[in-house]
């Protein structure tokens, strides 16, 4: 069963890596989102180092979103998703592994640009370590929680704007406690409490999401 | 005498306000082959998705061995070989990369069983190139090619005709005819009529019955 999880993770990865575009598209749209920024409020760093934690969560979570949409579309049209229905694996434990290896490459490759976008936004050098690493315990919930969406909305035409509109509230905890984390480092404060919470929603998301994203396929796999 | 295989009991189906059959029943034993049969629209691939557990019927129900099919979920997984219109053939992944995914979601083959597979549907030599470099009728052959590893008792199976050239369709009636002969099962839609034809055979004609 683990070697399930194996081998569709290599598979994912490998099937990502023979589309960079679509891996660098993110990643881009978020590197630009931030820079516009200095652009367009102006080169005063006060103002801009204060409001830095709210910016880099909202273009982090722009951007997870961007490359969501198609997560489950081509799975679905080339009839790889009834090939997983059908098998005698859980479903959850294989779109588990699927929206993991999405993380992995597009996730985690915003995490580790995140440090060069936060100093360019002014944000002090000691308060990095906290950007990182609540960007890496709130993307995956980003992720996992968009996956929901994806599920849901794979058997529609348009589902990209529908996706959007069912997921952004979900995502207002990670936002809050995200920014939360990284405005209390740059005030001072210790950022635990806020890295804990965001860490329990991950753990949380983990567990259950894969539940209701495999629920979400069947439904539209069966319509 | 032991329950049918599989089996459906006055089964309907509706998709989008419109009933497309009811009160079906139908019965498959080891050894025989259903042909569905039917205008465009009339529900053939509606009904073997019934079949197989991927849809649920408007009323009525599918048995496995005797059993509702929601129960037999499992069992339903480790007999079922399902060939949809879309195969499940990722573009991006070599012929090779898809069957050893989609053999593993089953039961693992080895890279010799894999090449011999496709050399078996005529595809010796591509073994290693990306599906979307070949014609619609070779990435049909790629998802063919799961008939001949080893393969689970009851297929299920989608227009599998489609784009395959004369030698192709010939070869592959051998084929299904030879698995029902050796006690296996085949559920088929397709809209030519078999030269082939095993000991078991039987038609299905949705169109007919909705007349």
């Amino acid at each position: 069963m683990s070697n399930v999880f194996a081998l569709l993770f290599r598979r994912e990865a490998r099937l990502l890596c023979r589309r960079p575009a679509e891996l660098a598209n993110p990643l881009v749209f978020f590197a630009i989102v931030i820079a516009l920024f200095p652009l367009a409020v102006g080169p005063e760093s006060q103002l801009l180092q204060s409001i830095s934690p709210g910016l880099v969560w909202v273009a982090a979570l722009l951007a997870v979103l961007l490359s969501l949409d198609g997560l489950f579309r081509s799975d679905f049209e080339d009839g790889s998703l009834e090939q997983w229905v059908v098998s005698p694996h859980p479903l959850a434990l294989l779109v588990l592994a699927k929206v993991l290896a999405h993380w992995v490459f597009s996730g985690l490759a915003l995490v580790l640009l995140a440090p060069l976008l936060g100093l360019m936004l002014g944000l002090p050098a000691s308060t990095l370590p906290v950007l990182l690493l609540s960007l890496l315990l709130g993307t995956p919930v980003l992720s996992l929680l968009g996956a929901v969406g994806a599920a849901l909305t794979v058997g529609l035409k348009r589902g990209g704007l529908l996706l959007a509109l069912l997921i952004l509230p979900l995502y207002i905890p990670v936002l809050i406690l995200g920014s939360g984390a990284l405005q209390a480092a740059l005030q001072g404060l210790p950022a635990a409490g806020h890295l804990l919470w965001l860490a329990s929603l991950t753990a949380l998301s983990v567990t259950l999401t894969p539940f209701a994203i495999a629920a979400g396929l069947t439904i539209s796999v069966g319509e | 005498m032991s329950s049918p295989f599989l089996e459906a009991v006055s089964l309907s189906c509706e998709r989008d306000w419109r009933l497309l059959f009811e009160k079906l029943d139908l019965s498959l034993l080891p050894g025989q082959m259903l042909q569905v049969a039917g205008p465009n629209g009339s529900g053939k691939t509606s009904l073997l998705r019934l079949l197989a557990g991927l849809m649920q019927p408007t009323a009525g129900e599918v048995r496995l061995s005797g059993r509702p099919l929601r129960e037999q979920r499992a069992e339903l997984a480790r007999n079922l070989l399902w060939i949809g219109h879309a195969a499940g053939i990722k573009g991006l992944l070599t012929a090779e990369e898809n069957l050893a995914w989609l053999c593993a979601l089953h039961r693992p083959a080895s890279r010799e069983a894999i090449w011999q597979a496709l050399a078996a549907v005529g595809l010796r030599g591509f073994e290693d190139v990306p599906c979307h470099t070949l014609s619609a009728g070779q990435q049909r052959r790629v998802a063919l090619a799961r008939l001949y590893l080893e393969a689970p008792p009851l297929w299920i199976l989608d227009e599998p005709f489609t784009a395959l050239d004369r030698h192709g369709v010939a070869q592959l009636e051998a084929h299904l005819s030879a698995h029902c002969t050796g006690g296996g099962m085949v559920v088929l839609t397709t809209h030519h009529s078999l030269t082939e034809r095993p000991a078991g055979y039987h038609e299905l004609d949705l169109g007919q019955r909705a007349a």
